[in-house]
């Protein structure tokens, strides 16, 4: 009881922004700078090559310390996201395990995968994954690229609502300089602590992922430049996929919707304007 | 308004309906037969803009509580469950959230407008009132709905808003605890909050109703502030005219809700709020919603909790007594030229208040939201009461036919001129 409400004070005074400065102070030593990507606009759409690719740098890297457990088998293979067939999708649900509780049994065994099931998470639990990981959790990575930004300060974070300029993509841009923010050595005067590594992006600083990504790691088949940086810009598209799966939908949704209301209010316009000819108003 | 109803049943039925229960020709009277002023402007659409935003709100808060689950443990994943595997749930969801946000703009708009064309004096106290108290409800409404999605704004923002009880002397750890259903915010004040999410838009419809009531014993205000002397001269019926400008304001504003519905539905949230909520980890800055920005702004500016929460909740009592703060025999700012700049000093203030309640409180920020805090109550205090008695008016048009006639004179012959 004591501890909560001394909780709830300390939470007081971060909201009061006594305790944030610190933190403030420390990020924005490198720039967040803005991609272009496909996705972005009233009419984006994702590029299905880049979500596949995103997919294999996600599956071979990212998948083996973060989970993604909104993920499912069957997304890869729905439109709008990187359109496996079916039989690809299946093939690849194939490759993994799930355990699942036998109601033959009553025990919990383990069987392939299916069209139906999530992505299977690297570790048992948060637990588990902080042991493994040197004390750090790597976040769920489902709706990560909605759940990070960038400082945009005035008059800049207004012009990203108006049509035309709209900008959604703070967080897949926060991504992409995250992984390239890396440092081989902390500046001058800065220390790290075990298992920690310097990024220029990151709040703070110290950032407990080791760089992920490095030239040629990942085998492209389509000709896309296996560099550290295509693989940032391919993941990142990916996460936004896996954030935002009915992406494409909406923004197609929406402009019908637009076109619509914008008919309809231009007849009750004309409809009204007859109505009032008469009348001095 | 008031009086013997002017419908005349057509048929059997409707006359056997009429004599027992006059439905029809309430509703005929209320809303078809209704006596609006003439020269009203789009700033008075904002009323029926925020019927069909209520509208639009319960319609998708109903299908949204299909499918939402209020458990600490379940709440965040329900909700991307609602985004990804929901037939249309990323619409009925971004429809919601950001349709708070456009509820609280055309609310703001329409006491805007309220302030602008001293629409809360005398007769129109009690629906000025009734306005405030629905005000109220939206704010206690969204702010439980903000909670919901469990996420970490979600978690902490009800944890410092509940907190503010806390200031309370005495009483205040007590009423916190009971808020809670706990000693924390956790399950129990999750569920409490949905229960009431549910059930606080109702009331809103209810105060709405009263709300209507209220404007349709008294009239409805308009741009000249004078009153309708003579129905053939100075209004027209409500239907087909306020009917039909009603809508053409409602469809545009329509076209503003799409827009941030369908291609920034995340423009108006924090990106935190995708972070599943985790009591243990507290985001570097706490911000509410955009709309309660000005008043966290004056919640903070003040160096005192309990200081600070009784600022905050003066900020909207006040509203309350504005009809009597206000002395002026004028109503509409058109013709009262100080009165006018005021009005916009004031929102001025209120604006620069939710910038500065988005900004972390310090240095220059905070003597700046202390500044326009005094100045938002000063407007209030000590500018409504003084410019009633100093300000010269300029002359009030007799009646509203005389408004208009004012109006046109001079734009008919500037209109007429190339024709001949």
């Amino acid at each position: 009881m004591k501890l909560k409400l001394a909780l709830f004070a300390a939470a007081l005074t971060g909201a009061m922004g006594m305790g944030a400065p610190a933190l403030a102070a420390d990020a924005g030593h490198a720039e967040v700078h803005k991609q272009s990507w496909s996705f972005a606009g009233a009419f984006g759409h994702y590029d299905r090559g880049q979500l596949q690719r995103g997919f294999k740098v996600f599956r071979e890297v990212c998948a083996n310390c973060h989970s993604a457990n909104l993920l499912a088998f069957r997304n890869l293979a729905e439109p709008g996201g990187p359109q496996f067939s079916e039989a690809q999708a299946k093939e690849l649900a194939a490759q993994y395990k799930v355990k699942e509780l036998s109601d033959k049994t009553g025990d919990v065994e383990e069987r392939p995968a299916r069209l139906s099931d999530r992505w299977p998470a690297p570790f048992a639990n948060d637990i588990k994954a902080r042991e493994a990981m040197g004390g750090s959790l790597p976040p769920d990575m489902s709706v990560l690229a909605k759940a990070r930004t960038y400082h945009r300060p005035f008059p800049l974070f207004l012009i990203d609502a108006l049509p035309g300029f709209s900008y959604q993509e703070h967080g897949v841009d926060y991504i992409v300089a995250l992984l390239n923010g890396y440092k081989d050595e902390p500046p001058a005067g800065q220390k790290l602590d075990a298992g920690q590594s310097w990024n220029d992006i990151m709040p703070g600083n110290r950032i407990g992922m080791a760089k992920p990504l490095a030239d040629g790691q990942v085998d492209y088949t389509d000709g896309t430049p296996a560099t550290a940086d295509q693989y940032a810009k391919d993941v990142a598209a990916f996460m936004m996929w896996l954030a935002e799966p009915k992406l494409e939908d909406r923004k197609r949704t929406g402009f019908r919707v637009v076109i619509f209301l914008a008919v309809l209010a231009g007849l009750l316009y004309a409809t009204k304007r007859r109505i009032w000819a008469k009348i001095p108003h | 308004m008031s009086g013997p109803s002017q419908y005349v049943p057509k048929n059997a039925l409707a006359r056997w309906l009429e004599a027992r229960l006059p439905i029809i020709g309430f509703t005929y009277d209320s809303f078809v037969a209704y006596p609006t002023p003439k020269n009203l402007n789009y700033w008075w659409t904002f009323g029926a803009i925020l019927s069909f935003m209520l509208i639009a709100q319960i319609l998708t808060g109903v299908v949204l509580a299909m499918h939402y689950t209020g458990h600490t443990s379940m709440a965040f994943n329900s909700v991307e469950h609602i985004m990804r595997d929901v037939n249309w749930g990323w619409m009925i969801r971004y429809l919601h959230a950001n349709g708070a946000s456009m509820f609280f703009l055309a609310v703001y708009i329409h006491m805007a407008r309220g302030l602008y064309y001293g629409s809360y004096k005398a007769p129109r106290e009690v629906l000025w009132i009734l306005g405030v108290v629905i005000f109220l409800l939206m704010m206690a409404t969204a702010f439980m709905g903000y909670v919901l999605p469990w996420g970490q704004m979600s978690f902490w923002g009800a944890t410092v808003i509940t907190n503010l009880f806390s200031a309370i002397p005495l009483v205040g750890d007590a009423i916190t605890i009971w808020l809670w259903g706990g000693y924390s915010v956790d399950n129990p004040t999750l569920n409490r909050f949905f229960s009431l999410h549910y059930l606080l838009p109702f009331m809103i419809a209810a105060v709405v109703a009263l709300h209507v009531w209220a404007l349709h014993v008294v009239g409805q205000n308009n741009p000249a502030g004078v009153d309708i002397k003579d129905v053939e001269k100075d209004s027209v019926p409500f239907t087909p005219h306020a009917t039909m400008k009603d809508m053409v304001g409602v469809a545009v504003f329509f076209i503003l809700f799409a827009w941030f519905a369908f291609f920034v539905p995340n423009y108006l949230g924090h990106s935190d709020n995708y972070i599943e909520a985790n009591p243990l980890v507290t985001p570097a800055h706490i911000v509410p919603e955009w709309y309660f920005l000005p008043f966290y702004a004056i919640l903070r500016a003040i160096p005192s909790k309990l200081g600070g929460v009784i600022f905050m909740f003066a900020s909207i009592a006040i509203l309350v007594v504005l009809p009597w703060l206000d002395t002026s025999r004028v109503r509409s700012a058109v013709y009262r030229p100080i009165y006018k700049i005021f009005f916009w000093l004031f929102i001025v203030t209120v604006i620069g208040l939710g910038y500065l309640g988005s900004q972390p409180p310090e240095g220059g920020a905070v003597i700046a939201a202390r500044i326009l805090t005094a100045w938002y109550f000063i407007h209030f205090i000590v500018v409504m009461p003084l410019l009633g008695l100093f300000e010269k008016t300029k002359p009030v048009p007799a009646s509203i036919n005389d408004a208009v006639l004012a109006k046109n004179g001079g734009e008919r012959v500037a209109a007429a001129a190339p024709a001949q």
